[in-house]
């Protein structure tokens, strides 16, 4: 793939932008107002539109009370309480997720009864809505932290373990067998070839279960109630707050967004030696 | 005998489910049994307020599906086509990809209430940017060479996004579709346990407080078997529509 020669100038980068200090950082600052304009022509109709009074202030409450509303609970620690509680599970399942993704996959890869035994779970599980499976989890599991850690990583450990399948199946042969023929045993093999060269793909599988892991953390906050912002949101709706659950909307719109480019910016770092690190990123 | 092989592992589990459940292995609220599951499925299925929840839920999931299909797609394809309006929206589609649609329940039940049109819109906002999405990418990465050369042979602007873009933007714009199918299964089960008085996610949540667990696990299993089912069936009816392609 001649990705790279294609396009040479496919994106301004950053750094090529910051080569002239001035002119580079004007160019930037003018480069992150046309990629937000949208965003900024969004938060003035909204505020327009709520001030015209259209809507009543309950069924659109204006952007600059929704924001006083975040600060407000900022102040109070309570958006830093709800925000920790939510990241938390969703960081904790995806993490579970990813360390028993990447083991089930390249076992699967590598073992034959472990692929017999889970890959019609596999690909049954994966197109199936897992969240109806929560009242089943709560039944089991009880309240707090652990039904909701827990169904978080059962719904983001499906796109790691194809991931890494289809990862590991595409490793060139050559590699491997030249690490055989220079005295590797299989599991340096398995540790020090096959797993980093599928890793490309596995990191892949991994942005893809990252957003998953922040939705099903806040689906399940909203299903059971209590701490967290989708626990936050849900007892704001009941109360006919609905600054409260626009404030909840703004919160979870900018961790998204943070988390995948934070994601996305990872990626370029660590896969820096492959080739598809200068590639523009699309999400 | 080959599916047979292949699936076995399934029948094993179910075995399984089963024999933990009659071993009283574990207690019975649980996990009851897999035949008693069935049983209570057999009870649901001749009974007429199961057909209306289901017929509740279906509508609601089809009806936001089939807006974020036309309405995504449209959208998609104009970003690709006319510039001004991709720097326009190109960022609120951005920023609001990776937002956990699951936020707009509590918001659509304000907006709209219980019934069917909070669900409606909640499916049709949270369906609507993956098909935007594979649509954008899809026109946008159309071949240049081939809309060049329809241009020179004197296709019309419109000719051209008619039988050029759009056909090689149909493989993303069906994978965008896959995903928002998937995702209206999630929206619609959550948001139905969440905020109302009908359709089978609220069947879920009254089951369950009402302790019978074992039709609320038939319920959850129905409800999990149609959403493999319809990925399946899109799956087939995706190759089929993809089948020009080599």
């Amino acid at each position: 793939m001649a990705r790279l020669s294609d396009q040479p100038s496919a994106r301004p980068d950053a750094a090529v932008l910051l080569d002239r200090p001035i002119g580079g950082a004007l160019r930037a600052a003018g480069f992150v107002f046309t990629r937000g304009l949208g965003i900024i022509i969004l938060l003035v109709v909204w505020e327009a539109l709520a001030r015209s009074g259209m809507f009543t202030a309950f069924l659109l409450p204006t952007f600059s009370a929704t924001l006083e509303r975040i600060w407000n609970d900022a102040l109070s620690g309570e958006l830093l309480g709800n925000l920790g509680v939510t990241l938390y599970r969703a960081v904790a399942g995806f993490a579970i997720a990813t360390v028993l993704g990447i083991v089930l996959g390249t076992l699967m890869s590598r073992l034959g009864v472990i692929r017999w035994f889970f890959d019609p779970i596999i690909s049954v599980g994966f197109p199936m809505p897992k969240i109806a499976f929560l009242p089943i989890v709560i039944l089991w599991l009880g309240f707090y932290d652990v039904p909701k850690i827990s169904m978080v990583a059962i719904e983001a450990v499906f796109p790691v373990v194809t991931a890494t399948m289809i990862g590991i199946q595409g490793v060139e042969r050559e590699l491997i067998w030249s690490a055989r023929n220079m005295g590797a045993n299989g599991r340096e093999v398995v540790f020090h070839v096959v797993v980093p060269a599928a890793f490309p793909q596995i990191m892949t599988g991994l942005q893809v279960a990252l957003p998953i892991a922040l939705i099903v953390a806040i689906v399940t906050e909203m299903l059971m109630g209590g701490y967290g912002v989708g626990g936050a949101m849900i007892n704001a709706s009941r109360l006919a707050d609905s600054r409260g659950v626009f404030a909840g909307i703004v919160e979870i719109a900018v961790i998204g967004f943070f988390m995948v480019k934070g994601m996305a910016l990872l990626r370029r770092r660590m896969l820096l030696w492959h080739q598809e690190a200068l590639e523009p990123t699309t999400v | 005998m080959k599916t047979f092989v292949r699936y076995l592992p399934l029948l094993l589990l179910a075995i399984a489910w089963e024999a933990t459940a009659r071993l009283g292995l574990v207690s019975s609220l649980a996990l009851p049994a897999l035949s008693a599951v069935a049983g209570a499925w057999l009870e649901l299925v001749q009974d007429k307020d199961f057909w209306l929840n289901a017929g509740a839920s279906l509508y609601r999931a089809s009806a936001g599906l089939f807006l974020a299909i036309v309405i995504g797609a449209i959208l998609g394809i104009a970003m690709a086509w006319w510039r001004p309006l991709n720097i326009l929206l190109g960022s609120i589609v951005e920023m609001f990809y990776p937002m956990p649609k699951s936020a707009l329940i509590p918001v659509t039940a304000l907006w709209l209430g219980f019934g069917d049109g909070s669900k409606i819109l909640l499916i049709f906002l949270g369906c609507m940017l993956p098909v935007t999405l594979g649509a954008f990418n899809g026109a946008r990465s159309s071949d240049r060479t081939l809309v060049w050369s329809s241009r020179s042979m004197g296709a019309s602007r419109l000719r051209v996004l008619w039988d050029v873009v759009i056909p090689s933007a149909m493989p993303e714009l069906l994978n965008g579709i896959r995903t928002a199918l998937a995702l209206s299964f999630i929206l619609l089960v959550t948001s139905e346990q969440i905020v109302s008085r009908q359709g089978l996610g609220y069947l879920i949540g009254y089951l369950g407080a009402n302790g019978s667990y074992d039709a609320m696990f038939a319920v959850v299993m129905t409800v999990a078997f149609l959403g493999f089912a319809a990925d399946r069936v899109y799956q087939i009816l995706m190759q089929r529509a993809l089948a020009w392609r080599d």
